[in-house]
């Protein structure tokens, strides 16, 4: 009896302590995975690519990082959405080798040592709900509608109701490029601001009289897309340019892509092979060159 | 004397390695909170104080004007801790009458078949994920709210349309989540009053609704504030709830605008904020951490003073 409990006593401790010591061995295990995993480097294209920015990307980034992947079944391409400027961030902190950012980048980024490789152009798309009788807006007054000088839709030939504006938050890189584009910078008048595209769409979608911008490449059929102008939002209207709402998808990279690791020069190679751009268009986006 | 040292455990010897390793590993456990609060402490201080020496601490806290991201940036959150220190006082005023009642009807008067009903519907809503209040908010809430605030501002053109997501909206979601922490501890404060308090009102020919007004809630108003101040630490941190529902601009509190917490405006901007930006961002926390702890530092004051009063 007394032996029992005097080994029992003892195994508790002995689990406690490993326990508490498991994870710093497992840290150490994963360090020594990654040094074997560096010296394989010369057989084929292997390692990986890691990298961070804008939500309104997550789509593309996705899609080109499982194509990629595919092709080079040794490759490991890790894609996270944290937000454009906390993605420049990272690459320019040496976190990431590819920072995605849903704008142009800003001249301190561009000092800091940020390269703006554009590999996509993405259009805006105003939406309002299914049951809107609106189906075209012209730039001024889609300019009047969100600085609130007009806020009820029968006064742009639709129903009795109020408008009600729906936008992203400070900060949001659709919400950057739709305001630039317009030239309304800080004089919207929202009435929701919802920090993701997919919000926006729930919100428009189940508010009668509401109004919202979004990525082109999300839309669906619960909400209807109007035309700016006279011209629908399709890929073939903002490759041609007629469409002005639109904005520039970058994969920054910290200095130019040709000081990059091989990896990630394939990875610029790939996109702008007729493979990748296929890719691009697959998701709604207007690819370059 | 082998039956002298006889012990469950083992001999002297190896019951006091035990005893000390058991102890030198509770001393490390408990340390973990106290090295976790300080570092969160220091981390708030040493990230929110920036902006305050960048922007001005004066223009932070009355600045009215939220416009972080413009050619001329202004940081004024006057309006986000109005809308917390609104928004949560309302929230109180409709949650705290509320879960009172209910614990009075719990611990007082509730049949035993009612009672089991309630009790198990409470500590339901004490763990449904805050998330899980904001999906219903938007889905049921905010559509209700819109047909209210047509019906309202039907002939006030001026009158910018938040589509139901408003302050009143915020207001009850938070109501609501306030409401299991506020019964339950209410309760325990009311059922803690010795019965004979009650029993000589009875018997002095009071009915039991003046025994329950009268003896039994100033006996348990200690608890009861304790109560209340919980329900304002837990509505004034809400952050995931609130910001499906609230509509998120940067306005005065009025009933049917759209507003923004302390919480809300860190959790809305903080994936795309950059520079100065960001930092205002953390000072936000700063605030609402600061909020907290006078909170915390109250609770404490009345949770002394309730044992005072009970020597």
């Amino acid at each position: 009896m007394k032996k029992i409990k005097k080994l029992l006593s003892m195994m508790v401790m002995v689990i406690l302590v490993s326990l508490l010591v498991a994870c710093s061995n497992d840290k150490k295990n994963d360090e020594s995975n990654n040094s074997n995993y560096s010296g394989n480097n010369d057989k084929s294209l292997n390692g990986s690519i890691t990298m961070s920015g804008s939500t309104s990307m997550e789509k593309l980034s996705n899609v080109l990082a499982e194509a990629f992947m595919t092709k080079y079944p040794e490759v490991i391409v890790n894609a996270e959405f944290v937000g454009s400027s906390a993605g420049i961030e990272q690459v320019l902190a040496g976190a990431v080798d590819i920072g995605n950012a849903s704008r142009n980048l800003k001249t301190s980024e561009k000092e800091a040592g940020a390269v703006e490789n554009v590999v996509a152009i993405d259009g805006i798309a105003v939406i309002v709900d299914k049951a809107n009788t609106v189906v075209d807006l012209s730039k001024d007054q889609l300019v009047s509608i969100y600085k609130g000088t007009i806020n009820n839709w029968v006064e742009l030939g639709g129903a009795n109701q109020p408008i009600v504006v729906i936008g992203r938050e400070s900060g949001s890189g659709t919400r950057g490029a739709f305001e630039e584009i317009l030239d309304i910078e800080d004089q919207c008048k929202y009435s929701n601001e919802i920090n993701s595209t997919g919000g926006v769409m729930a919100k428009v979608a189940s508010t009668p009289g509401a109004i919202g911008y979004v990525s082109l490449d999300i839309i669906d059929e619960t909400v209807s897309a109007v035309a700016l102008d006279g011209v629908a939002v399709t890929s073939d209207n903002i490759k041609a340019g007629d469409y002005f709402l639109s904005r520039p998808f970058v994969m920054a990279t910290a200095g130019e892509i040709s000081d990059q690791s091989e990896i990630v020069r394939n990875f610029f190679e790939f996109i702008s092979s007729d493979e990748g751009k296929e890719l691009i268009e697959k998701v709604g986006l207007i690819s370059v060159n | 004397m082998d039956k002298n040292t006889y012990s469950i455990i083992g001999s002297n010897k190896s019951k006091e390695t035990v005893e000390r390793l058991a102890n030198i590993i509770f001393t490390i456990c408990a340390f973990i909170a106290v090295l976790a609060v300080l570092s969160i402490s220091l981390y708030m201080i040493i990230s929110g104080t920036p902006a305050i020496f960048e922007v001005g601490l004066k223009e932070i806290i009355f600045g009215t004007v939220w416009r972080p991201s413009g050619a001329e940036p202004s940081y004024g959150i006057l309006y986000v801790i109005l809308t917390s220190i609104v928004g949560t006082f309302m929230s109180i005023i409709i949650g705290v009458p509320i879960g009172v009642m209910t614990a009075i009807f719990l611990a007082e008067t509730a049949p035993k078949p009612l009672a089991a009903i309630v009790k198990p519907a409470v500590e339901l809503l004490a763990g449904i994920p805050s998330v899980v209040y904001g999906l219903l908010g938007i889905l049921i809430l905010n559509p209700l709210m819109y047909k209210l605030e047509s019906a309202i501002f039907a002939n006030s053109p001026n009158h910018q349309f938040t589509g139901g997501s408003n302050l009143l909206s915020a207001v009850i979601v938070l109501a609501i989540m306030i409401l299991p922490t506020v019964i339950n501890i209410s309760e325990s404060a009311i059922r803690a009053v010795a019965k004979d308090y009650r029993y000589t009102s009875l018997a002095l020919g009071a009915t039991q609704i003046q025994t329950i007004f009268k003896i039994v809630l100033p006996a348990a108003k200690s608890g009861i504030v304790t109560a209340i101040v919980l329900g304002v630490g837990r509505a004034i941190g809400e952050a995931m709830a609130i910001s499906l529902v609230a509509g998120n601009v940067t306005n005065i509190p009025f009933p049917f605008n759209s507003v923004r917490f302390l919480t809300t405006a860190v959790v809305a901007e903080m994936s795309y904020a950059a520079d100065t930006h960001k930092d205002v961002l953390f000072t936000i926390g700063l605030i609402l951490f600061v909020f907290i702890m006078l909170i915390n530092l109250i609770l404490n004051r009345i949770m002394k003073g309730g044992k005072e009063n009970a020597k």
